[in-house]
């Protein structure tokens, strides 16, 4: 708790060297892993508060050497999640005379792949240092602890930049829209994994985990995180860098059984044959597979395509084989079902079960679509989690917002009708993929932006302040704390 | 190069390896720390300063022990690899026997992701191995299988380039990049344009 208290009196100030042990502390005593961050953190610190241009000025004194002059082309990334990170690797590396400044609104770099990523995944987190290395490039600056569209305006952004790239990721919920989703008991995935993660806005969550069955609605792989997560023995959770918080609930947890809900079948689940590799050998736990719901799936198979496959083949061996694991904890996918109702205990207060509408699918492979039976069936549950999806939320008035497809609208990551502004990663495409998505969906919007700036699509003869134009303005109105620690670097 | 001489018998092949960048130490201005570095004589701290007239120099001694030295070319285990990049053009390289695709790429500039750092946890590093080796490579292990199932343009020739170590027999074996390609989604799904 130390921890979280910490990084809330840390928020009104930018990233300083003396708060990165804080924020390291509350990662559980996993030796290699911590650190890791650490050395990250501490470089990234080290590197935002020495300005670069100073530094070239001294070894142009004392050797007379001849560098690169002071970056002209300025650019700027609003977000420090992967998308960022590789939309700037991609630019940084491209052109000698750009400088790339990146925007975060939390205090610390890296977005979903500290606060997303499971913490029994420690080898995905191993792309921190690769962006650590763009961090620490000398002409990339991280700025934690600034939230674009309040702090300072894209408007305003894109007046000291010549370039703006948006990639601030998907921070909404999308939500489930049935009676009773308030309820207590009823918690989202995004929450629950910040949860876990140690995300600040979700410290207060504090999971009621003594149910003997929670629901979780969604098929994905944060859906399968999630089950994981409460199903893992102990043990294997206490060698990860869980928050000490998540564990200690998680000890005292009542949680047997965990029911993954999809709307449509097996042949249309939306996680990756890695994370049900997970679940199907999750020491201690049983698989709970229903024999109906694979109904034909045997006969389908070789009209499918390699990786859905492979995976439907690991689901129909988990089935036969359900009978011989041993295990005291059961998961199992319910397929073709939607929900309809959170139903809520007697006195009204919290989650008592759930009330399910049942399926059937209606023309066949990727594209099939769920339509209800009319039938209904209600399950007992003390949790409901739901998993539906992420969804990108408006950051500013001023940029063009699709509200229905939750995305700014963009021709390869040009955002419609504005020169000079683009858009990468999640709230390009949508919230769907995993890092290799998001590394090529970022590296072509930089692309697209090296090309706006090599065609002269993009003016460049204007000179334009950067950072130097922005600082100011968060000086005026940020507090004294924040106004104080941008000297170092402006 | 008496101090050299010495740490040789101690240091063995490091030694070697630094006595081949700088045969005559007593001319070359990194000499104090290399010698500290070989008889251990460093102050604690990896970073060193020295000065001279003009100039105020910081190194870091920590350098030495990442760079990758190969000599493969004198014991004649070298062998020849082509990767061709995303634009299509062919990048032949020099490798030794036990090399990683993925890092010999690294080592060529060549423009090959690895963001998990070859433990098998993403398919950043998916290259297409050319069909006449394909076949000579070990089959993948189920780890590597399901990370490509999540790889973009996944093809029959699909490997992840940080599972591939050469041997002899790969002499000559071409690896493609994935070209390019956007806005493709995990279930194949091919967005419609706005």
């Amino acid at each position: 708790m130390v921890l979280f208290c910490k990084i809330d009196d840390v928020n009104s100030s930018l990233v300083s060297v003396s708060v990165m042990p804080i924020l390291v502390s509350h990662f559980n005593p996993r030796p290699k892993m911590r650190l890791l961050v650490q050395k990250s953190l501490f470089s990234i610190a080290k590197c935002t508060r020495t300005p670069t241009s100073n530094t070239v000025g001294k070894f142009n004194r004392h050797r007379g050497l001849c560098t690169s002059p002071d970056p002209h082309t300025k650019v700027c990334i609003v977000g420090g999640g992967p998308a960022g990170f590789y939309t700037a690797q991609h630019i940084v590396k491209g052109r000698p005379d750009v400088q790339v400044d990146v925007y975060e609104r939390l205090p610390v770099p890296f977005g979903l792949v500290r606060f997303g990523v499971a913490p029994d995944h420690p080898e995905v987190k191993n792309v921190i240092n690769t962006f650590t290395q763009t961090a620490q490039h000398e002409r990339c600056r991280f700025l934690g602890n600034v939230t674009v569209g309040k702090d300072v305006s894209v408007e305003e952004l894109r007046r000291a930049y010549h370039a703006v790239v948006l990639s601030y990721g998907a921070e909404g919920n999308r939500s489930m829209g049935v009676p009773g989703e308030h309820l207590s008991g009823v918690y989202s995935a995004k929450d629950f994994v910040g949860w876990y993660n140690g995300l600040p806005y979700n410290k207060e969550l504090r999971p009621d985990l003594s149910h003997d069955t929670a629901v979780i609605l969604g098929q994905g792989n944060v859906a399968l995180d999630v089950a994981r997560i409460l199903l893992a023995p102990l043990d294997m959770l206490k060698t990860t860098d869980i928050t000490q918080v998540a564990l200690d609930a998680l000890a005292g947890s009542q949680v047997r059984r965990v029911l993954i809900v999809g709307r449509r079948g097996p042949m249309q689940v939306a996680c990756t044959i890695k994370e049900l590799r997970e679940m199907v050998n999750l020491p201690g736990t049983q698989p709970d597979l229903l024999t109906e719901d694979f109904h034909g799936v045997q006969e389908a198979l070789k009209e499918l395509a390699r990786p859905r496959k492979r995976l439907t083949e690991l689901m129909l061996k988990a089935l036969q084989e359900q009978g011989a694991r041993q295990g005291d904890r059961k998961w199992g996918f319910r397929f073709l079902r939607g929900p309809l109702e959170v139903l809520p205990t007697p006195d009204g207060t919290r989650a008592a079960a759930i009330r399910l509408a049942l399926n059937r699918l209606e023309g066949s492979g990727e594209g099939a679509r769920a339509v209800p039976t009319g039938e209904v069936e209600e399950v007992p549950c003390g949790i409901v989690i739901s998993s539906i999806g992420y969804k990108s939320l408006p950051i500013d008035p001023a940029v063009p917002f699709d509200p229905r497809k939750a995305i700014v609208p963009n021709n390869m990551g040009r955002v419609q009708d504005n020169t000079g502004l683009y858009c990468s990663g999640w709230v390009k495409t949508g919230p769907t993929g995993v890092i290799a998505t998001t590394m090529n969906n970022s590296f072509d919007t930089g692309r697209v932006v090296l090309q706006d700036l090599d065609s002269g699509a993009v003016d460049l003869t204007e000179a334009k302040p950067g950072l130097q134009g922005i600082a100011p303005l968060l000086e005026k109105r940020g507090t004294a704390a924040r106004a104080g620690a941008y000297r170092d670097f402006s | 190069m008496a101090a050299s001489a010495a740490a040789r018998v101690s240091m063995g092949q490091l030694t070697l390896r630094i006595s081949r960048v700088a045969p005559d130490c007593s001319v070359c201005p990194l000499n104090r720390l290399c010698r500290n570095a070989i008889t251990g004589r460093t102050k604690v701290g990896t970073v060193d300063h020295f000065r001279t007239p003009n100039r105020n120099l910081q190194t870091s001694i920590t350098r030495y022990h990442i760079e990758d030295h190969t000599y493969a070319e004198e014991s004649g285990d070298v062998i020849n690899v082509v990767y061709i990049d995303r634009s299509g053009q062919r990048i032949p390289v020099k490798a030794k026997v036990g090399d990683n695709v993925l890092y010999l790429a690294h080592k060529h500039g060549i423009e090959l992701e690895g963001a998990c750092e070859a433990s098998l946890a993403c398919s950043t590093c998916h290259v297409y191995v050319h069909d006449d080796y394909y076949d000579k490579l070990p089959d993948p292990e189920e780890r590597e299988d399901d990370m490509l199932d999540m790889a973009p343009v996944l093809q029959e020739n699909s490997r992840l380039g940080c599972q591939i170590i050469l041997t002899k027999e790969l002499d000559g074996i071409e690896l493609t990049l994935p070209k390019v390609t956007r806005n493709f989604y995990v279930d194949g799904h091919i967005p419609k344009p706005h």
